[in-house]
């Protein structure tokens, strides 16, 4: 591990108490330039600081994770979120996607993971936990692409499989190994069903979504 | 998770010989319609046709285009509008009523303004619009001479008068009002008629006000007959004023008070409901963990039990059908977590309701969780159940010691009898993946072995 710059990361929370755990938790692997405890807070944070990756709560004063997503994703397009929530209802896991954040992950996430999910934010990539990609398979259940054509509405065979993977437990190495891919390969696939599943306006995903009350 | 029951049945709904009423039924659930409101995204005018269109599953444009030529038959299509438009709530009023009833975590943090509104709403294509007016418009001259047509001296009032109160009830459809705000930056000349400030709504309902007036009076003046309105129009306007001198801040009073005390109540019942499971489940576990203190694991374990059950509460549908498979091995999972104090991680991929089969994959699925918790040393597992159709296919995976497979001993029971010949004599196939070092992954299908 040869780092020339630590990652510069914003922790948004209103807990102080959580921030402080995290802050620990991260000291030695990236560098934390700004807190937030509300949504108006952390936007101004965010577009000062300009940091690489945000720590986003879901769950914020002031509009919720998705009001930050909307303002400052327009003004600061480099600037990547990893959603970290207590919640992991349907509607706020998806919610958040579609708003624009790069991964999901839930408070109860080890220090080691969460590093490790923070880095692959850093590198552009996806963080797709076990119960995200439950939840995007479900919404996009029924229906392959018939090959990789550039159709938003549906997951290619690959895609599908690849998803399954994470649902099942396994880590990126390990599906990379299983389907004889490499890990890159894999982390193409995830990052096209996050842009799928961002820019979709499938019918169905708009009603399984409202089914679970999304709107 | 336990709340949708399609996914089971929706491939093979078109069978000619439905098996039991019960199916029947379900399919017909399977495709029900989403109910009729007015959309926030993507309308035109006010979300009618919109709405209409994704209740009925056709395309928007031939909903309007439907509009437009019923507008023709002396403004029928218009009156059909407006009428649906003030009866039909908006997609988002529904969401709101729909929030009451969502999980108490997901309610509440709505409530406090910490989700926020997560689908911004997209503005329909103004062109399409004005082509679907002119369109109208063209059907009402072209029909001109025939016995439907409409005299001029009588449109053009109309029209006018229409605008005028397309003007005002803008005001009042505060949805409508935002998302106006919202172009003004690409039209700032939008701005006067847009603007949520006072000055600008005053100028917005004079303006509606007096475009309508020039309608109506231009009406009468065609029709010979303005005089003797005007005369009665006065004895109107003043009785009315007097009316609303005298009862108008009454019943305004009246109004709030009555809105506000009905908030209090909603809120002090939902503290009430609050407090009391609170009390039953998080205060009784503190109570334990503090005497348990000596003991890690047992704290670990009185925690997450904990968290699951609050997790559980905030934010899952209450009103899961406790019979459905999902559900099943959700509850399962959480006795085996409870017994052996391995955190198990349940993913699922659609639900169905249990039948023999199914309940022989869930009690398997139990079974090689519990193996895993027991032999495999992991510190956690992983199960994902999917339903496609008639089949459910569930893996239980850990990342534990592992084992040679080919070596189970004939004494170990519990993988050989109750998983693989189980599944075997319900029809369906088990297979286990491991090897020393490696984990454990046991895949259960409802469907015959294929290999």
């Amino acid at each position: 591990m040869t780092e020339q710059t630590p990652i510069r990361v914003v922790l948004v929370d209103d807990h102080a108490m959580f921030r402080t755990g995290v802050r620990a938790e991260l000291r030695d692997s990236v560098q934390i330039v700004g807190e937030a405890a509300d949504a108006q807070q952390a936007i101004a944070v965010v577009l000062e600081t300009q940091p690489d990756v945000v720590l986003l709560d879901v769950h914020l004063p002031g509009g919720g994770g998705a009001e930050v997503l909307r303002q400052v994703h327009p003004k600061a397009p480099d600037v990547r979120f990893l959603a970290l929530s207590v919640s992991d209802a349907a509607e706020d896991v998806i919610g958040t996607i579609r708003a624009g954040a790069r991964g999901y992950v839930t408070k109860s996430i080890t220090g080691h993971d969460l590093v490790a999910a923070i880095k692959r934010v850093a590198d552009g990539d996806a963080v797709f936990s076990p119960r995200l990609a439950g939840f995007v398979l479900d919404a996009f259940a029924g229906g392959e692409a018939p090959s990789v054509d550039d159709d938003l509405d549906r997951l290619t065979q690959r895609e599908r499989e690849v998803l399954r993977l994470i649902a099942r437990g396994y880590a990126y190495k390990e599906i990379a190994k299983e389907l004889f891919i490499s890990v890159k390969t894999v982390e193409t696939h995830v990052s096209a069903v996050l842009r799928k599943l961002q820019l979709s306006n499938r019918y169905e995903l708009t009603r399984w979504a409202t089914d679970r009350r999304l709107v | 998770m336990a709340s949708r029951a399609y996914a089971c049945d929706h491939r093979d709904v078109t069978t000619t010989q439905p098996a039991s009423e019960q199916d029947v039924q379900r399919s017909a659930g399977a495709r029900e319609a989403p109910r009729f409101a007015r959309r926030s995204d993507g309308r035109l005018v006010g979300g009618v046709s919109t709405g209409l269109a994704v209740h009925l599953g056709v395309q928007p444009l031939s909903v309007r285009i439907t509009f437009a030529l019923l507008a023709a038959l002396g403004g029928f299509g218009v009156v059909l509008y407006l009428a649906l438009w003030v009866f039909t709530p908006l997609d988002q009023t529904v969401a709101r009523e729909q929030v009451d009833r969502a999980p108490a975590g997901v309610a509440a943090a709505t409530r406090a303004g910490m989700r926020g509104r997560i689908r911004a709403a997209r503005p329909g294509d103004l062109g399409q619009l004005a082509a679907l007016v002119l369109l109208g418009l063209g059907i009402v001259g072209l029909l001109q001479n025939t016995p439907f047509g409409v005299s001029p001296g009588f449109l053009v009032p109309l029209l006018l008068a229409g605008f005028g109160v397309a003007l005002i009830w803008r005001t009042a459809d505060e949805k409508e009002r935002e998302r106006m705000a919202e172009l003004v930056p690409n039209a700032p000349w939008l701005a006067a008629i847009t603007g949520t400030n006072r000055t600008a709504t005053v100028i917005r309902i004079a303006a509606g006000a007096a475009v309508i007036v020039v309608g109506v009076v231009a009406f009468l003046a065609g029709q010979g007959q303005l005089d003797a309105t005007l005369d009665g129009l006065l004895g109107v306007v003043v009785v009315i004023v007097g009316i609303a001198l005298i009862g108008g801040p009454w019943l305004w009073r009246m109004w709030r008070e009555l809105d506000a005390e009905r908030r209090e109540r909603i809120i002090s019942q939902e503290r009430a409901d609050m407090a009391a499971h609170l009390h039953d489940s998080v205060l009784q576990t503190l109570a334990l963990i503090q005497k348990q203190a000596h003991d890690p694991r047992s704290v670990v374990t009185l925690a997450r039990r904990q968290e699951r059950d609050l997790r559980r509460w905030l934010y899952e549908d209450q009103a899961g059908e406790p019979a459905s498979f999902a559900a099943a091995l959700n509850r399962a999972a959480a006795d085996i977590e409870d017994a052996h104090g391995v955190p198990i991680e349940v993913v699922t991929v659609g639900d169905c309701e249990l039948d023999d089969l199914r309940r022989a994959v869930l009690n398997a699925a139990g079974e090689a969780a519990v193996n895993a918790a027991k032999h495999s040393g992991a510190d956690s597992i992983d199960i994902y159940a999917e339903v496609e159709g008639e089949h459910v296919e569930v893996f239980v995976r850990d990342r534990g010691a592992g084992f040679d497979v080919d070596s189970i001993p004939d004494d170990r029971l519990g993988v050989r009898r109750s998983i693989i010949e189980r599944m075997e004599r319900h029809g369906g196939s088990a297979q286990i993946r491991s090897a020393p070092g490696e984990g454990t992954e046991v895949r259960l299908s409802t469907r015959k072995d294929e290999t």
